[in-house]
């Protein structure tokens, strides 16, 4: 079947005084209706700013310089501003990292779902706003009640759980959570996750979930997709990605979580991920890389795809070791 | 609880306007200047009139208005007629009373202080407002710019620079008074008109040096509530531009605004009353300018006392609708 989500060749510039950084630099993601794809990397890797790009939400000074982002067979690099506010939402919706604040303190929950709806169908009737905003309240677990509520009424769980019901309100093909539990504590990032887990399995969305907290990916996605220096390094199902990782910088990631066996022994990776005004030639990681080569210093790897439909972009599995 | 602060506030704003008529009251009795003997002194240089026996009317006088008692009396006397409302007669305008000349010249006040208060606050917001907004047009923005020019200048100045030019040397507008000579206050359209006339240079005098005090404080304002994940939220839910700019943007950054036209009131009638004194507009502040160089003390305190009653009022009105600008404020 044809992926719901197609990026292809996504670039993204941020100008700055010191010159031009690459957050995003040609990347290339498949992403089939019903699928959960965690994006993990360090800060500053372009995580974000993917999620932006898709919402074409990239603000000055940054720019897409080019690629496409298809949904659902329309690319939405090439809509027109209005077409794209509509696309929002109803095509591709995003949930929030700061939840916390990112509900408007001076108006109903209710008030701001009705809104939502409203730039979408404007002809829809009072009535059936109110009831697709309760419904949608409902799904995710809160009482119809939070319709009349104020955000400041609300606790960080449900304020998440609010976002999550604005994203879900107009059915997208897309939803992609930048970060959605990342201000919760650890019983109730997990009630919001499973929240997320039961929307997209009744709606048949394909989920991209943003974050750094691998132990929450291992149990809610379906693959894991590594970002390093605004390139994608390796996108594998979960259990590859787990068991035997490729690429070195995905293996360096797994090999640094705490696990039972090893208890109290942390390890990093050495070295600091690189500024995006100076990117390393060739593969971005190769001074961090324990296996690097001599054509890692000057040829950028492509993305293969290996058995198991995993997609690694590493010199080691084309050169040979 | 609700009725427990409404009645709290109530005694804050008795308590207000007793320490105002308190010192109203003390402030003018510190000189030893006495009204009555300096009205029967300009009587005598203005017109023939004998003043052989000028210290014994002064002194009959003197007692008929009360100023003859001790202090304290006077003091108590004086408290005692403002719980009754009755803010006394005027001593160099007898037997105007107190209350008549404040109702004569509150119409004059009220038009000129309220319109250009409301106008330079909506003009000033919104020009603020749009000069944070970063979709909004380049030359939109720029207006902004000459109205932050004279923020600094007081509004005396632009006053006199108004009438200098505007009205003196090239004649667009009247000179001042209420309006033209010669005609008779109706409600006709013509005599409408011709008393908004001549309230155009007052008005921008007061307007063109406040606006640019809400435009900076509405643009620094602005680019903070711009940046807040709410209205970032608004825009990934595909709302359009004019909606997220009213609701979710704007109605954030006029909060502490609205607390600030409550204060800017105060200032207002200060600046007004000069504005008003320099237009000859027969308002409040003409009123008490007056009264304050004839030592009328009758006429200063009541119209201190009614102008600290007007800005404690509205101050407590701001404060009763503030919650429900701003929900997260739960009076209790």
């Amino acid at each position: 079947m044809t992926p719901i989500l197609q990026i292809r060749d996504l670039q993204v510039s941020y100008y700055t005084d010191l010159g031009r950084a690459t957050a995003l630099n040609r990347v290339n993601l498949d992403l089939n209706a019903g699928e959960k794809l965690g994006l993990v990397g360090e800060s500053g890797s372009g995580k974000s700013t993917m999620a932006l790009a898709m919402m074409r939400m990239i603000k000055a000074p940054g720019r897409i310089e080019s690629g496409s982002v298809t949904v659902g067979g329309v690319d939405l690099i090439s809509l027109n501003d209005e077409e794209m506010r509509l696309a929002r939402l109803s095509r591709i919706a995003y949930i929030p990292q700061g939840a916390m604040n990112s509900l408007n303190p001076v108006m109903r929950i209710g008030a701001q779902m009705v809104d939502a709806i409203k730039a979408h169908v404007p002809n829809m009737s009072q009535a059936d706003m109110t009831e697709q905003c309760m419904q949608a309240l409902e799904s995710v677990d809160l009482k119809r009640n939070v319709f009349q509520m104020y955000a400041h009424e609300l606790s960080g769980g449900m304020k998440q759980r609010v976002c999550i019901a604005i994203g879900i309100l107009l059915k997208p093909q897309v939803i992609i959570a930048d970060e959605p539990t990342s201000a919760l504590d650890v019983v109730t990032q997990r009630q919001v996750m499973e929240t997320i887990d039961r929307v997209q399995k009744e709606m048949g969305t394909a989920v991209i979930l943003i974050g750094h907290d691998m132990g929450l990916m291992a149990q809610f996605v379906d693959k894991v997709a590594v970002m390093y220096a605004g390139r994608l390094t390796e996108v594998s199902t979960v259990r590859d990605m787990f068991s035997k990782p490729m690429h070195p910088y995905a293996q360096a990631l797994i090999k640094s979580l705490p696990n039972l066996s090893n208890k109290g022994v942390f390890q990093g990776i050495a070295g600091l991920a690189p500024s995006l005004l100076r990117i390393p030639n060739g593969c971005a990681f190769h001074p961090r890389c324990p296996q690097a080569m001599d054509v890692c210093k000057t040829t950028i790897p492509d993305v293969k795809e290996y058995e198991g439909n995993r997609l690694v972009a590493c010199h080691l599995y084309t050169e040979g070791a | 609880m609700r009725l427990r602060l409404i009645l709290r506030r109530l005694a804050f704003l008795l308590m207000v306007v007793w320490a105002a008529s308190t010192i109203t009251f003390f402030v003018p009795r510190l000189s030893n200047r006495n009204p009555i003997r300096e009205r029967f002194a300009e009587l005598s240089r203005t017109g023939g009139f004998a003043a052989a026996d000028l210290e014994v009317i002064v002194a009959s006088y003197n007692k008929k208005f009360g100023l003859d008692k001790p202090l304290l009396q006077q003091y108590t006397d004086y408290i005692g007629s403002i719980a009754r409302f009755d803010l006394g007669v005027s001593l160099s305008r007898f037997p105007m009373t107190v209350t008549q000349i404040i109702y004569n010249s509150l119409p004059w006040t009220i038009s000129l202080l309220f319109v250009s208060a409301i106008l330079s606050f909506l003009i000033g917001n919104l020009l603020g407002a749009v000069a944070a907004w970063p979709r909004s047009p380049g030359w939109l923005r720029a207006v902004a710019t000459p109205f932050i020019m004279f923020t600094g200048v007081p509004p005396v100045l632009l006053a006199i620079f108004l009438l200098f030019f505007l009205a003196f040397k090239l004649k667009l507008f009247p000179l001042g008074q209420a309006y033209s000579t010669g005609t008779a206050p109706d409600w006709s359209f013509r005599f409408v008109l011709d008393i908004m006339w001549h309230q155009v240079l007052p008005a921008i005098s007061m307007i063109l040096g406040s606006v640019g005090g809400w435009v900076l404080s509405m643009r620094g304002m602005g680019i903070t509530i711009q940046g807040e994940d709410y209205v970032n939220f608004a825009e990934h839910k595909g709302l359009d531009g004019r909606t997220i700019f009213r609701n979710y943007y704007l109605r954030n950054a006029l909060l502490p605004q609205v607390t600030g036209f409550a204060l800017a009131l105060g200032s207002l009638i200060t600046s007004g009353a000069v504005v008003e004194g320099l237009y000859a507009l027969p308002g409040l502040g003409s009123k008490l300018g007056e009264a304050i160089r004839a030592n009328d003390f009758m006429v200063i305190y009541g119209i201190v006392l009614f102008i600290t009653m007007s800005v404690a009022t509205l101050m407590v009105l701001v404060e009763f609708l503030y919650p429900f600008l701003d929900p997260r404020i739960k009076q209790e």
